[in-house]
């Protein structure tokens, strides 16, 4: 990373700088996580399933999810028509699925960003400046963290309304606070190497310290935390739109459950409305939670079991 | 999803030894009990305030949702509205709502125009029953197989149930509970499908024990199945910590049984770190007690607490609030104090 031809600024060079180490740490991290089998079939299984989401418009037309163009029976087996059967008003198991799968991945994903925006923020400003305000932040995260996570979306959503922006809000606000504490530790941590007393002594303001010292090296970690932050919020939206608290315009695949057991597909003993979207929670839960743990495992290697 | 990471409680890393005298004094223990009571209590407050303020924005006024079958007066508005003391300013009803709560008189339902201590009381034991079977069987579950799989890390044996336990982690709860209702009282039928006891059942002790035994085992299976996989995942990285340690060569060298090391050496050490995070995960307890309660029709809190979104009934989802959130500060507050005790550690700090 030495071998760099002569910079025209010194700027430039310590950006190019900057990067080339980044871009080797990255390289060491992608091997280290490429060596765990369960890693790569979880990266393989969510490649496939966001990819099918992303395909749905191709490959069912959006008039499949119109319960006045329905087609089939009422609640019919599958077919060859409907490989999957149908719902109480005849649409296909199988378009509901694929189309649900949009929906759940971004509400996950969305909740998760919003959360750990908000988690990483407080806990990088309250393990850096403390004081009063860090006090404060730590009082607050620690309350919704006991709090019961559920019970608070559905007293939020309930209060809020219905919609797809409420549920991100929501789930966003009952899983902010996990990533907090651990941000806040490793802020702490990192708080207390030489290194910052360098920054510090060389005159380096607070939002230089946080964000070229401090944020740099809280992320390979947040991101961890963020993998394993997706599915609780896939099964939190499933769990409330089963409920009956999610947006009733769109198709969810808790939404599609709900439907199920108004509908009486239990007593119907329609397996076929049943399975597919469930089992698609399943495979995406299960998928993030191979990925975050084989990155926990390349962040933080006692984990791998490595006596040490 | 709670209980995934084992987070340690606050303060639990090992204090730099600054010199002073031990802190096994009842001063070191007076000052950390009275920090950790005096938060437990500030969040119950705040629980308890924000409470109330919560729930009254939902929208709509709760007389129109009492009334939606009939037509109603004026008159008879304004009676009912005075009934439920809906007609008294605000400040008013805040202090009610507080010294009722704190003297257990939670005022009435509007759903079931009945105390709402009277319903608590009368559901309670179910909710109990569930969640604590479900509990129990998920602790010795996930520390038995989560021990061994430990102990022999990367065998087939440890490979396979943290793959099943992992497969399960991951269904949605109320999923699983409809899946198991299908093929256990649909299709097998050997399970009743929903609810507590059966009205035909004979009022004596004994076959209505049965019966409820009967109604819990669907429940139950489906609670612990999603839930054990984390106190296995805990149990497990425990186990990993100790394993390498000296005193388990020791215990070998000894002449000890790979049971017996196991057993007697590693296990004890290693529950110390997982008994607190029995208590913090009082608010997975509630969470999966709310959804379980949901499939199965279960008569507990849980199905209260959402038929009453639905209706809405304000005083009852106020009450149950609080009394789930007070449980779960609560058992943490208590895995706080258990830990001054466990773990000496502590104490020095």
């Amino acid at each position: 990373m030495t071998t760099s031809t002569t910079p025209a600024s010194p700027k430039a060079a310590r950006r190019r700088l900057a990067w080339a180490r980044r871009r080797q740490s990255f390289a060491r991290s992608w091997a280290a996580y490429r060596a765990q089998r369960t890693g790569m079939i979880g990266l393989v299984l969510l490649g496939a399933i966001v990819v099918l989401a992303l395909a749905a418009p191709v490959l069912i037309d959006e008039s499949a999810l119109s319960v006045t163009q329905a087609t089939g029976g009422r609640m019919a087996p599958p077919s060859a028509e409907f490989p999957l059967g149908t719902d109480e008003v005849g649409r296909s198991i199988l378009a509901l699925t694929l189309w649900g799968s949009r929906l759940s991945l971004l509400i996950g994903l969305t909740a998760t960003v919003v959360a750990i925006v908000i988690g990483t923020t407080v806990g990088v400003t309250s393990g850096h400046v403390g004081g009063w305000y860090g006090w404060f932040a730590l009082r607050i995260s620690d309350w919704f963290m006991v709090l019961p996570s559920l019970v608070v979306a559905i007293a939020l959503l309930a209060v809020l309304g219905r919609s797809m922006g409420t549920t991100i809000v929501v789930i966003a606000l009952v899983s902010w606070s996990g990533t907090t504490r651990l941000v806040r530790a490793q802020t702490l941590t990192v708080q207390s190497r030489p290194y910052l007393e360098r920054a510090r002594a060389l005159g380096a303001g607070h939002w230089h310290q946080m964000t070229k010292h401090i944020l740099p090296n809280v992320l390979p970690l947040v991101l961890a935390s963020a993998t394993l932050l997706v599915p609780s919020a896939i099964l939190m939206e499933s769990s409330l739109a089963w409920l009956g608290l999610g947006d009733p315009n769109v198709v969810s695949w808790g939404s599609i459950l709900n439907r199920a057991s108004d509908n009486g597909a239990v007593s119907a003993h329609a397996w076929w409305y049943l399975l597919p979207p469930g089992l698609a929670i399943l495979l995406v839960v299960l998928a993030f939670m191979m990925c975050g743990r084989a990155l926990e495992a390349v962040f933080n290697p006692r984990l791998r079991g490595e006596p040490s | 999803m709670t209980a995934d990471s084992p987070t340690p409680v606050d303060g639990a890393a090992p204090a730099p030894s600054t010199g002073r005298r031990p802190g096994r004094s009842s001063s070191g223990f007076g000052r950390y009990l009275f920090k950790h009571v005096s938060g437990a209590a500030v969040s119950l407050l705040l629980v308890l305030f924000s409470s109330f303020f919560i729930f009254r924005l939902i929208a709509g006024d709760p007389i129109d949702q009492l009334t939606k079958e009939r037509p109603v007066s004026p008159e008879e508005r304004a009676a009912l509205r005075a009934e439920l003391g809906l007609d008294q300013p605000m400040w008013q009803q805040f202090w009610d709502y507080i010294t009722g709560t704190l003297t257990m008189d939670l005022g009435d339902s509007f759903q079931y125009r009945r105390p709402i201590f009277d319903l608590i009381v009368e559901r309670l034991p179910a909710t109990i029953l569930l969640s604590g079977t479900g509990m129990v069987l998920a602790v010795l579950l996930g520390f038995w197989i989560g021990t061994r799989t430990g102990w022999r890390q990367g065998s087939r044996f440890d490979r396979g149930h943290v793959a099943t336990g992992l497969l399960l982690y991951s269904a949605p709860t109320f999923w699983l509970g409809m899946i198991v209702i299908l093929v256990f009282a649909r299709y097998l039928g050997i399970f009743p499908v929903n609810g507590m006891r059966s009205p035909s059942t004979p009022p004596e002790f004994w076959p209505q024990a049965a019966d409820i035994a009967h109604h819990l085992v669907l429940p139950v299976l489906t609670y612990t199945a999603v839930v054990y996989a984390g106190y296995l995942m805990i149990m497990r990285s425990s186990i990993l910590d100790e394993i390498g340690n000296d005193y388990l060569t020791t215990a070998r060298a000894k002449g000890l049984r790979d049971d017996q090391v196991r057993d007697r050496h590693a296990v004890p050490n290693a529950l110390l770190p997982t008994v607190t995070l029995v208590f913090l995960a009082i608010g997975g307890v509630v969470n999966g007690s709310i959804v379980t309660e949901t499939v199965f029709s279960w008569p507990g809190l849980g199905s209260l607490f959402v038929q009453a979104i639905f209706y809405p009934d304000r005083p009852v989802l106020q009450a149950l609030f609080v009394l789930f959130s007070a449980s779960t500060i609560l058992a943490v507050l208590a895995a706080e104090i258990l830990y001054w005790f466990i773990d000496p550690r502590i104490r020095k700090s």
